[in-house]
């Protein structure tokens, strides 16, 4: 008996498994950015406006491409699979520029990464955006974060449910502003905007402006620092993209600590500059301290900075006690060295040079890129055919794809066969001039002949020429002319 | 300074309480919200249930307040396509063969419904490509039985060779061995001079012997000169190709035994519609008259 009342004594651990320590979901607190000024704030306004007028005004830009095309400037046409970009007309074979375009946007995502940091999450992300235009809205009605912090704590009153009413009615219209510009790059923009208008515009459409509204609302007005730290995969991976040399938003330790509240006229012996006043950690929009260091968290949009060096000048302190820095810089002032910034370092090279080559590629594609376009698929079944008179002959399929926004007339030859003569299967186009519809594909079977005797192996490299009769535009295939074993 | 990550490495009430010898396992709480989408999709599916086919009963299933079907679904594409398909299926039925091919938007109809026909029907005697097989002609070369213009292509299709149509075009080439009408040293003359025709033969006193045999027995349906009589259906014999081989024996063994190819009559089974998209394709083969 004794013996066991002294083992109830000595065992005073907690459960380890007890219920409350081991929530697997997390309720989100909510956070309340202070607004700020600054240089960093001027910045992000900037970027705002420039960004969201080139949302809202690109599709209304017009673009004269004659009487048979389209005239808006950037349109995306899933019905007739065209996309018009400028002076650009991409068709549904030339996807792979999409591909050039996510490559370079993809490297130049980690090229800027690995230099000064989240430059994107910072200025350049929707979600960054219209998060800030939905945190101004917010500001604008219920207050800055004081005011609104108290007002999610006061009781339910005619007041405050006046100004959330008021707050999320601005925040569907603008969400749905947001979704109402997106169905414009994909239909005339006027006739869609009188079609929404009056209510006879396609299930697409409304679907689509249904969507992104519930989404904008939710993204930018719910969600928020969420969609960084749980949704966006960037969050999680940019970090291999850093290293101890890229520019980031940076609490320089070496000056700040050790950190304390400070009173004016204090000595700064044994005793950093931050002095504790959690600015920095105020008017963060996902929540953070930077002080902690870098985090997947923080999007490096600098609002930190501009908050501490407020607070330096109003204390006397030099600004910058939070700014871009690297952590390279902050360990060799801590051991007495000087500040240093390269630039060129290996992965910034590579990142470069592949985007170089990429977007040379794609110049040259884009440059070279012909107006006609011809592809030709030789009959493999059969392989050539026999004659009666003894010689052979093979069939293609021809395409012949004329981009231009008017009819043009082909001819065609051959070169690489001598005696080859040309037929087309059919009654269509009898006299060997290949007309083609604006805008349109046309495909012809085509048929050499050759005499037996002209072929010196079982397969001859040839080259057919189309040739626009009018603007004397050639469009080059190589194929090959197969016969019997010799 | 403390850090987060010194927190989540030494404090206690960032583990799950899992423990394996000395690991612990994190715990790294999901958002509160993440486990209410899961459950929205649960309360999602359940929609589901009630507006597409679900449950198998025993008969049959719950069909769902929508009455989705992918069969039905299937039935009315297919109707769709048809009556797509059935301004040019009108405009083929009205038109003559001639005027098909004259037509760019309707010759290309016709000839992809042609060679989407001939693989179902006429593929497995003359080839997916048309080329043919011994004793199946090639339909893509210049040599023809019976005349290769449409006009006499779609009679081809339409009554066949050798059928039991009534208008089938059919000829009979007598077995010169069997009936006994010639002799095996006579069948050699007459081979060789039929080899000597298109350059092929070997032995020109055979040849020599062969001429008049041949005038005889062959001419009246393979031409004097061995160019061959369309309207007799007979063979050319002076061009380089042969139905059953040019090599000498296959040629004995044609004299001898003769040939009988058949093709069915299509009338019965293929729609007029379908006979001149067949006689379109085949035309456009590259042999068409």
């Amino acid at each position: 008996m004794t013996h066991t009342t002294e083992a109830l004594r000595e065992e005073h651990a907690e459960p380890v498994n007890k219920r409350e320590t081991r929530s697997l979901y997390k309720k989100r607190v909510p956070i309340y950015p202070k607004s700020i000024k600054g240089h960093f704030r001027r910045i992000k306004w900037t970027f705002l406006t420039i960004l969201l007028g080139i949302y809202y005004v690109v599709p209304w830009l017009r673009w004269d491409r004659g009487p048979n095309a389209p005239d808006q400037a950037v349109l995306i046409d899933f019905p007739a699979r065209r996309f018009y970009f400028f002076f650009i007309e991409i068709w549904p074979q030339e996807v792979y520029y999409l591909t050039g375009i996510l490559i370079l946007a993809a490297l130049g995502l980690f090229a800027v990464t690995s230099m000064f940091g989240r430059l994107w999450c910072a200025w350049g992300c929707p979600q960054t955006v219209w998060t800030d235009l939905f945190l101004w809205v917010e500001h604008q009605i219920e207050g800055d974060r004081s005011a609104r912090i108290r007002l999610d704590k006061a009781a339910w009153s005619p007041s405050k449910v006046g100004k959330k009413a008021f707050k999320h009615v601005v925040w569907i219209m603008i969400s749905a502003a947001t979704g109402g510009a997106w169905v414009f790059y994909f239909a005339d923009a006027p006739t869609l905007a009188r079609d929404i208008v009056l209510f006879q515009a396609p299930a697409a459409a409304w679907l689509t402006i249904g969507f992104l509204t519930l989404s904008t609302y939710l993204l930018a007005g719910h969600a928020r620092e969420q969609v960084c730290t749980y949704m966006c995969p960037y969050a999680r991976f940019q970090a291999a993209m850093l290293d101890e040399q890229s520019l980031i938003v940076t609490y320089r330790s070496d000056r700040g600590e050790p950190r304390g509240k400070y009173k004016r006229g204090e000595s700064l012996e044994n005793r950093g500059h931050c002095i504790s006043c959690n600015q920095c950690v105020v008017v963060c929009p996902t929540g953070i301290d930077i002080r902690d260091g870098q985090q997947l968290e923080c999007i490096n949009c600098g609002l930190c900075i501009d908050a501490c060096n407020r607070v330096m000048d109003g204390v006397g302190f030099p600004r910058g006690l939070i700014a871009l820095d690297t952590l390279s810089n902050v360990e060799s002032r801590r051991k007495g060295g000087k500040d240093t910034f390269r630039l060129i370092r290996g992965r910034t090279v590579v990142y470069s040079s592949i985007m170089l080559v990429v977007g040379g590629i794609m110049l040259f594609g884009l440059i070279s890129r012909s107006p006609l376009d011809i592809n030709v698929l030789r009959d493999r079944n059969p392989l050539f055919v026999a004659l009666s008179d003894g010689s052979i002959r093979n069939a293609y399929t021809f395409k012949i794809i004329n981009k231009l926004h008017d009819t043009r007339t082909y001819s065609l030859s051959v070169k690489g066969l001598s005696g080859a003569e040309i037929s087309v299967a059919g009654g269509v186009a009898p006299d060997k001039k290949f007309t083609v519809a604006p805008d349109k594909l046309a495909s012809y079977r085509i048929f050499l002949k050759v005499d037996r005797e002209a072929l010196e192996n079982e397969a001859t490299d040839i080259e057919f020429v189309l040739t626009d009769s009018v603007s004397g535009t050639e469009a080059t295939y190589d194929s090959v002319f197969r016969g019997p074993d010799r | 300074m403390p850090t987060k990550d010194e927190k989540d490495t030494f404090a206690a009430e960032n583990t799950t309480g899992h423990e394996w010898d000395g690991i612990a396992e994190f715990n790294n709480p999901l958002p509160r919200w993440w486990l209410w989408i899961f459950y929205a999709t649960i309360v999602w599916s359940v929609g589901y249930w009630v507006v597409y086919p679900s449950w198998p009963l025993v008969q049959s299933y719950l069909p769902g307040v929508l009455g989705q079907s992918d069969r039905a679904d299937l039935a009315t594409t297919i109707a769709e396509a048809k009556q797509r398909q059935g301004t040019y299926l009108a405009k083929i039925e009205a038109s003559d063969v001639s005027e098909i091919v004259a037509d760019k938007e309707l010759f290309d109809f016709a000839s992809a419904g042609g060679r989407s026909a001939f693989g179902l029907h006429c593929s497995q005697c003359h080839g997916s490509g048309a080329a043919g097989f011994v004793g199946y002609p090639n339909l893509a070369d210049d040599d023809w039985l019976w005349g290769g213009t449409l006009a006499d292509i779609q009679h081809t299709i339409q009554y066949g060779i050798r059928s039991d149509h009534d208008e089938t075009r059919s000829n009979d080439m007598p077995a010169f061995l069997t009936d006994e009408t010639l002799d095996k040293e006579q069948i050699n003359d007459v081979a060789e001079y039929v080899l000597a025709l298109s350059n092929s033969g070997s032995d020109a006193e055979a040849a020599k012997r062969g001429e008049p045999l041949y005038a005889e027995n062959c001419a009246s349906c393979h031409g004097d000169d061995g160019k061959g009589l369309r309207e007799m259906g007979g063979p050319r014999l002076t061009d380089a190709i042969w139905l059953y081989g040019g090599d000498k024996a296959s040629v004995v063994k044609t004299i001898s035994f003769s040939r009988k190819g058949v093709m069915p009559a299509w009338e019965d089974k293929l729609d007029p519609v379908t006979i001149k998209q067949l006689a379109v394709y085949v035309h456009s083969l590259g042999g068409g008259e």
